[in-house]
């Protein structure tokens, strides 16, 4: 029998290094019980679509959570704007968020693969709250990445012990993409630096206990945005920060979205994260790891259209058969099919690349250009079929549409994605001897 | 058909469907010594509550293969109970137990991960699903000759009792029962927690002791064989009438009334 369902202290060791190694794929009928695979769990034959039990755990509960918990408050929370403390403090408590802090901080120490399958399941009950999630993920990776011990216990530590939320502060109003034309400085001032600017579109900055906000330290118009942007944690108590009003946008209403003005904020030089100049590398690294679970919440998306849109066409019925029985709607739920599949396959591969410690830039935009097209199709074919229902804000597909549509354009737009692929494709070829 | 355990002070509960404990305790419980309780909780690996039983086209029983398990939510009911013990200082340990395929250790770790201390898996191989026979707990009870309290929705200590509010078809009972005891959980003795990661990740270093039902000289043989399996008859429609004098009119037609 599959003696790996008791390991030894060692089989456990060896067990939990490998686990970065599993991609699974997840057919419409349910898995069944991992008693085919032997010993290792890839075989030895390479790659692996196996979870491990624990896995296999974490997933279920996540599940469980979102339906339980989020898909029943998610249409109020989307209608009224209302920061869902509740529910995050429930993901708090359960231990579904901040799951990469690491050990020493008190955190689970999470690899990206499980912390994207944690991600694509809460994201399947609403995108908002899961966002609302995930922006903590994103302002700690900087700090994660970057931070010294001090900083990671100060600033790691307090998410461990209550139910806090951060934010990741780059994008301003007149810079998005280019990340290198921000305009918000931070002038040294004896051992301190006093920042001012302005950033947008901040998720979480109504909420954050504290922000990771990235500034130009260089005067410089010459220097290169590698040596120009410093990043700093920002206490959201220091006097001159101030979130504006929470910002009503289109879809994923649920989560905290807000301008964030700097104004002569002292911010004590133990607060610069990694060093002087470093901040734009820090900054972009943290997407490496972030971009993987965007793609994974868009999976997410796609799959809860797919499932909506799966029950609908079994239920209505049109010209005497269910829709389901007409080619036209069968085709496109093949077509939302082999898209979600897509979708995690390609999450999947990017999380298990970083896992392995290596780069994973080319992975991890891949999977989120093509997850984000993809959550927008699928939403808008569950739409589709729902008919004139789809239309209706009392039928839940409708509001996937509206939360489908960042996908294409925050964690780095599908045209940056693109520009990241098309460079990394090109930069392989020029190295290889055709 | 039980395995025996060691003289302890144990108290269990257990499912209401055919899973089942035993509860073995030194009497003259006091105060302290009630404290010094272990719980022995049965869970059961069957087809998850959500999805929609099939019969096998040979009628031989229903379809198992690459169907959804998890663990009983009775079982759960059974384990949150021994958990909430445990959190009130009544009990010392809790261990989870279960006879079942090799699969069964899943829902082992998930009672682990629930609260458990250590598990004890059975190795049963063959068909095991939840048949809703509504046996196990009162023919253990019988076996052991110990009091046994069913359909449990409300279970609080007394002195050295064990006072517990029962549903039955007319309402509720109350009985007290003495220790050792046998309990069986109903849907409203309480509201299963959820298993948190980190303690999900902290049910791994849980030991899981394997045995085999030989090891306790117990025959498995069946005594009972089933014949067939069959779906329950289609509901038939119902009629729509316009009112009431209708309604007794047809009534009156069809001989019901």
């Amino acid at each position: 029998m599959a003696s790996r369902l008791i390991p030894s202290a060692g089989q456990y060791l060896r067990l939990a290094s490998r686990l970065r190694q599993h991609v699974r794929t997840k057919a419409t009928a349910p898995s069944p019980a991992a008693t085919t695979s032997e010993g290792a769990p890839s075989g030895g034959r390479g790659y692996s679509f196996e979870l491990t039990d624990e896995q296999r755990e974490f997933q279920d509960l996540a599940r469980k959570f979102a339906r339980e918990e989020i898909i029943p408050v998610a249409p109020h929370h989307d209608k009224t704007g209302e920061y869902p403390v509740p529910v995050l403090k429930k993901a708090w408590e359960l231990g579904l968020m901040n799951g990469h802090i690491p050990a020493d901080c008190g955190g689970m120490d999470l690899g990206i693969f499980d912390t994207c399958m944690i991600t694509e399941e809460l994201a399947y009950g609403c995108t908002g709250i899961q966002t609302a999630i995930e922006a903590n993920s994103l302002g700690q990776m900087p700090v994660i990445i970057a931070g010294n011990a001090e900083q990671k216990k100060k600033y790691l530590g307090r998410m461990t012990e209550e139910p806090l939320m951060c934010a990741y502060g780059v994008t301003e109003p007149g810079a998005g993409s280019d990340v290198a034309g921000i305009k918000t400085k931070a002038v040294k001032k004896g051992d301190e630096y006093i920042l001012n600017g302005q950033k947008m579109w901040i998720t979480n900055g109504g909420h954050a206990n504290w922000y990771f906000v990235l500034a130009r330290t260089s005067d410089d118009p010459k220097m290169p945005a590698g040596k120009a942007f410093t990043g700093f944690i920002v206490d959201r108590d220091w006097e001159g920060v101030t979130p504006g009003r929470k910002e009503w946008n289109m879809g994923q209403r649920a989560s905290d979205t807000r301008g964030i003005t700097f104004e002569d904020v002292r911010v004590p030089a133990e607060n610069v994260l990694g060093a002087e100049g470093v901040g734009f590398k820090i900054a972009m690294g943290a997407f490496d790891k972030t971009r993987p679970p965007v793609a994974a919440g868009a999976t997410g998306l796609a799959q809860r259209a797919l499932d909506e849109a799966t029950k609908y066409s079994l239920e209505r019925k049109t010209m005497g058969k269910y829709i389901a029985e007409h080619q036209a709607v069968a085709f496109m739920l093949a077509e939302m099919a082999i898209m979600v599949e897509t979708s995690r396959l390609l999450t999947q591969r990017s999380a298990w690349e970083i896992d392995q410690g290596r780069r994973n830039t080319y992975f991890a935009s891949i999977a989120k250009a093509y997850a984000g097209d993809a959550a927008n199709k699928c939403a808008t074919d569950a739409v589709q079929i729902f008919g004139g229902n789809g239309f209706n804000s009392d039928y839940p597909v409708e509001k996937l549409m509206r939360d489908a549509k960042i996908y294409q354009i925050y964690e780095g737009t599908a045209q940056i994605q693109r520009l990241i692929i098309s460079r990394e494709l090109l930069a392989k070829a020029k190295q290889t001897q055709w | 058909m039980w395995p025996i355990f060691d003289y302890g002070r144990f108290v269990s509960i257990i499912s209401s469907s055919d899973v089942y404990g035993v509860v073995w305790m030194r009497s003259l419980a006091q105060l302290h010594k009630m404290a010094n309780l272990r719980v022995l909780v049965g869970v059961k690996r069957v087809i998850d509550y959500a999805v929609k039983i099939r019969v096998k086209p040979d009628n031989s029983g229903v379809v198992t293969d690459g169907v959804k398990h998890s663990m009983n939510p009775f079982c759960e009911i059974a384990m949150e109970e021994a958990v909430r013990l445990k959190e009130k200082k009544l009990a010392k340990e809790i261990i989870a137990v279960s006879c079942g395929p090799a699969q069964a250790q899943e829902t082992i770790r998930t009672a682990l991960a629930m609260g458990a201390d250590r598990g004890i898996h059975v190795e049963v191989t063959g068909k095991s699903i939840d048949g809703d026979n509504n046996q196990t707990g009162q023919m253990t009870a019988a076996l052991l000759d110990w009091p046994q309290a069913t359909f449990a929705s409300e279970v609080t200590k007394e002195n050295d009792h064990l006072k517990v509010v029962r549903e039955i078809d007319g309402g509720l009972e109350t009985v007290k029962v003495t220790l050792p005891a046998v309990i069986t959980a109903d849907l409203r003795l309480n509201e299963p927690r959820y298993a948190t990661l980190p303690n999900i990740m902290k049910a791994k270093k849980k030991k899981i002791a394997k045995h085999k039902a030989a090891d306790f000289g117990v025959d498995l043989t069946p005594t009972l064989e089933v014949v067939g399996v069959e779906d329950p008859p289609v509901r038939q429609a119902g009629q729509k009438v316009e009112s009431t004098e209708e309604l007794v009119a047809k009534l009156k037609d069809s001989g019901v009334v």
